[in-house]
């Protein structure tokens, strides 16, 4: 299986599937990386130290700072798995040097919540 | 993506964090794109430059930034939230200029030019014909495809930094001639040809549109019109670039029908109490005509008019700054309508504008109701 690489890296963690897209600028806090905004699936979760899996970014590219203040504040997630990648979060990562993958459909639906991985962001691969 | 060695080698950290940080942008972007490498860029325009649009992680991230960072193209820079020269006359906190100011001074201290201007392609003189630029302002970008004979993509706040801090660019969409043809034409209908029509065309235009789009059925377009189009359909999508005249595959028109139900999602209340125009920021023969056409006329309410600082030092050694602020007409530089922290819903009901980029900012921003009507109209029913 290979995923494709928008952000380089290597990461260990927990997966956190979000089913619902994320916007980081409104929905997420900068300070605790807790998802704020109650209509979303995560409501106040924390997406520290997680591998977080989401369909894709929406909202402002603005979004993209949170996400580096995320990481400035040591609560960033730390990789990322999407199944389309927006310019939003390819920017977020890039700043903050989280890596972050594309998937396919169907390694998309593969990923198991709360299962620990190790995304290796270099050559695209999941162990 | 096919990086060269000197390129992998600022990607991989070798010389420092700023530069990595900038490849990582431009290579996320590239591989989302499917760009297979990047190419050189000669002149960078940011946005992100109001603090109303950055916030503070903006701010911090600018003010880090700044400590290493230096710009190695010609970089230009969007409006910011005010005009120094006047912001003592308007309700903004301590704070909103303090985190203003650590802005201006990360870009100037990285190397920008402090234009504060959304009309690039009209205050500096323009590179050869079919120079790659970086323009993440979308009616500059438009502008520059489609009249300038420029190339870019309409960039984002981070792909524009990243080409100002590195010099490139992604080589994907309309920096790749065969994106540039358009395969959809609209053809423009109506009888009313002014700058709003235009502005209404642009944004319909950016709703319907992929990369490029043709539009047929236009004779002649004056400077504002120009400008109006491209800030409409900057505002309504991903659309970013024009051709004049019929290309091939499908078409659409754009006749009185298609213009009234834009004019009806845009324009929310049939009066203002204040007048603005400006956005994009007018240009100096703008500026002239507007002197001109408020010849003999007093503006009933405020009038706020958004220009670039050279442009109204210019216009001032001309005389025209003085006819107009003796018709009422206020004028501002450095900043602009979109994302204004200057016009509050609080003090405000209205907002009486000719600019359909502007409606749409000061309605889903600012959120105050706005008059929309064309230039000619507002002389003609604001002014005694």
């Amino acid at each position: 299986m290979t995923l494709k690489v928008i952000v380089k890296g290597k990461a260990q963690g927990q997966v956190m599937i979000a089913k619902k897209p994320i916007n980081f600028l409104g929905a997420v806090d900068k300070k605790t990386g807790k998802i704020r905004d109650e209509k979303h699936d995560l409501f106040g979760k924390s997406l520290a130290d997680k591998i977080l899996v989401f369909p894709f970014g929406v909202g402002s590219s603005v979004g993209a700072y949170t996400i580096y203040s995320l990481k400035s504040n040591n609560c960033a997630p730390r990789a990322m798995i999407c199944s389309k990648v927006d310019i939003t979060t390819a920017s977020g990562c890039a700043l903050a040097n989280i890596p972050l993958v594309m998937a396919t459909r169907e390694e998309y639906d593969s990923l198991t919540d709360g299962k620990k991985i190790l995304l290796d962001a270099e050559n695209g691969k999941i162990l | 993506m096919e990086l060269t060695k000197e390129e992998d080698a600022s990607l991989k950290g070798e010389y420092g964090e700023t530069l990595a940080l900038a490849y990582r942008v431009l290579v996320a972007i590239g591989e989302a794109t499917d760009a297979d490498r990047l190419l050189p860029i000669e002149w960078a325009h940011l946005s992100g430059v109001n603090y109303n649009t950055i916030g503070d992680a903006g701010e911090e991230f600018l003010a880090n930034l700044s400590k290493d960072a230096k710009f190695k193209v010609k970089t230009t820079v969007n409006p910011m939230g005010f005009d120094p020269d006047t912001v003592s006359k308007y309700d903004i906190s301590e704070e909103f200029i303090k985190k203003q100011n650590s802005i201006k001074n990360s870009y100037e201290k990285m190397g920008a030019i402090l234009s504060f201007s959304c009309i690039p392609y009209e205050i500096f003189d323009l590179p050869k014909n079919g120079t790659h630029v970086s323009f993440a302002e979308s009616n500059a970008a438009i502008y520059a495809n489609s009249l300038a004979n420029l190339k870019t993509n309409k960039e984002g706040a981070f792909s524009a930094l990243a080409s100002a801090l590195t010099g490139k660019s992604p080589f994907s969409d309309l920096r790749k001639d065969d994106s540039r043809n358009p395969n959809l034409t609209i053809r423009m209908k109506t009888e009313q040809k002014d700058e709003l029509t235009y502005g209404m065309l642009g944004y319909f235009a950016g709703k319907v549109a992929g990369c490029s789009v043709a539009i047929s059925g236009v004779k002649e377009l004056d400077r504002r019109s120009c400008k109006s189009l491209c800030a409409g359909m900057g505002t309504s999508g991903t659309c970013g670039m024009f051709t004049l005249g019929d290309a091939s595959g499908e078409t659409m028109d754009f006749g009185k029908e298609e213009a009234q139900k834009i004019h009806d999602e845009l324009n929310t209340t049939d009066s203002g109490d204040i007048i603005t125009l400006g956005s994009p920021q007018l240009g100096l023969d703008e500026i002239s005509d507007l002197a001109g056409m408020l010849k003999g006329k007093e503006f009933k309410k405020r009038c706020m008019i958004f220009c670039p600082r050279t442009v109204q030092e210019q216009a001032r050694r001309l005389g025209h700054v003085n006819d107009i602020e003796r018709a009422g007409g206020e004028l501002l530089s450095d900043c602009c309508i979109c994302l204004t922290p200057l016009i509050d819903k609080k003090d405000v009901d209205g907002v009486i504008t000719n600019s359909v980029k502007g409606a749409y900012y000061l309605k889903t921003s600012n959120g105050v109701d706005v008059n929309l009507k064309n230039l000619a109209q507002i002389i003609q029913e604001e002014t005694t």
